[in-house]
């Protein structure tokens, strides 16, 4: 799904201006803890959440996650902003909630892109 | 003017294009039309007589013209102007009568995009270009527009090929029984702000190197986590740093204290000593260690409370993941 297909359906609005929309998304993960976000999303992935200081760009860039969503309307400070506008990663504010903003994409067929994170899974290595 | 129309449309980059090339979007913010404009144009003066003005576009091969009294820009003359004089046989009138007064001006410091907007919203061919004073330094056509941007475009490309290039031949042009790269960041404890700025530094540097996806996610991931850990933990910060082999890469993470009370219990998922502020920012869950051991190959931590901490990872690179060897070397 292309990126600025994901604004429409979520009524999201575009922070940072030197950004391409028209890349591809692969699928989504939704997560508040950046611990779970590097443990299990998948390369390409839209991340949707509620956390909204610079490191949630920092995680994102760590994780390949293409764009990040800040859900229930708000709106990152300042730092935040920039930090996604100097690393080119777009920063899109959405006013549905986590739930509802989760559900419609999964609803218009974005596949999810989180991967367990067992406690089994952590004593592996 | 409608004879002018297809040239305009062929041209000009307009508005929604420029969205959609992002690079040239930003372009448009960095480059100054000073950079991109024709200097020192043709000029004219308003006692000239039309037919001078034909014979100098014609010569010139040019399509427009300022008028400069002075060395003040008063107006300009086009081909459209020309037209119109045409139209009525009065070539030998003066400029005065068919050129336009107090055209639109750009400024010399301006970026491109100014230059865009007005050309977008006024449909004029052309801009004189002014310095603070007033002076005219120079003329913009859209065409100057769109081959400087291009010429930006290729240079921008050329200068990150050269950078990818050279990366990712740098062990091949050393020779020593055992070449190795070293990478060393200071991390301050409590730098919240910056957090993430190592980590980002060191991936970007292993993609320079030629290294996988998978390979620069994984060293990202691990190393970031280890900086947040220097941020939220440590009382004066600490070090990462990076040995990068062809074969593998080396990291370690040393910080003076306070140290782990408890090494063991400190690898348990979901432990954690991390304060709420911490937890705020979405660390601190106790899974950062973790994270770590997955994306390693091997993983030592050793720490004495009241002396610090020490945390050493090794990524092994297989043939086809190696670094800094260039695409020669792999096959």
């Amino acid at each position: 799904m292309k990126l600025n297909e994901i604004v429409q359906k979520l009524n999201g609005r575009v922070l940072n201006s030197k950004v391409n929309m028209e890349i591809e998304i692969k699928g989504a993960g939704g997560a508040d803890l950046m611990s779970d976000v590097l443990a299990s999303i998948q390369p390409q992935a839209v991340l949707l959440t509620g956390l909204c200081n610079p490191q949630v760009v920092r995680t994102a860039m760590m994780a390949d996650v293409l764009a990040i969503v800040l859900v229930r309307g708000k709106t990152p400070p300042a730092e935040t902003v920039q930090l996604a506008e100097n690393e080119r990663i777009p920063l899109i504010s959405t006013p549905y909630g986590m739930f509802e903003a989760c559900g419609i994409l999964y609803q218009a067929g974005l596949s999810c892109l989180e991967r367990p994170v067992s406690d089994q899974d952590c004593f592996a290595n | 003017m409608p004879e002018q129309t297809p040239l305009q449309k062929s041209s000009l980059i307009s508005d929604q294009e420029a969205e959609n090339i992002t690079r040239v979007e930003e372009l448009a913010y960095e480059i100054k039309v000073q950079e991109v404009m024709t200097p020192n144009p043709i000029t004219m003066t308003t006692s000239m007589k039309m037919q001078e003005v034909l014979e100098q576009f014609r010569v010139a091969r040019i399509s427009g013209a300022p008028i400069v009294e002075e060395g003040k820009l008063i107006g300009i003359i086009s081909i459209e102007d020309l037209i119109r004089c045409l139209i009525k046989s009065d070539l030998e009138s003066e400029i005065q009568n068919y050129m336009t007064r107090n055209p639109f001006t750009v400024k010399g410091d301006d970026p491109v995009v100014e230059a865009l907007k007005v050309f977008v919203s006024t449909k004029v061919g052309r801009l004189p270009v002014v310095n603070k004073e007033g002076q005219l330094i120079g003329i913009l056509t859209k065409g100057d527009i769109t081959r400087g941007l291009l010429k930006a475009l290729q240079q921008d490309y050329q200068t990150e090929e050269v950078r990818r290039y050279r990366a990712s031949h740098l062990f091949e042009d050393i020779e020593s029984e055992r070449t190795s790269l070293i990478l060393r960041y200071n991390i301050k404890a409590g730098d919240f702000t910056h957090g993430g700025e190592a980590s980002s530094k060191i991936k970007r540097a292993l993609s320079r190197m030629g290294a996988s996806p998978q390979i620069a996610r994984r060293c990202g991931i691990a190393t970031y986590e280890a900086e947040m850990n220097l941020i939220i933990h440590t009382t004066e910060g600490g070090v990462i740093r990076v040995e990068i082999e062809p074969h593998q890469i080396s990291i370690d993470v040393y910080d003076s204290g306070p140290g782990i009370q408890d090494v063991e219990l400190a690898m348990k998922p979901g432990y954690s000593t991390a304060s709420e502020k911490v937890r705020e920012l979405g660390f601190g869950a106790g899974m950062g260690l973790v994270n770590i051991s997955r994306c390693v190959d091997i993983m030592k931590l050793e720490s004495v409370w009241g002396k610090g901490t020490r945390l050493r990872m090794k990524i092994f690179l297989k043939k086809e993941d190696t670094v800094g060897e260039g695409h020669a070397a792999k096959s």
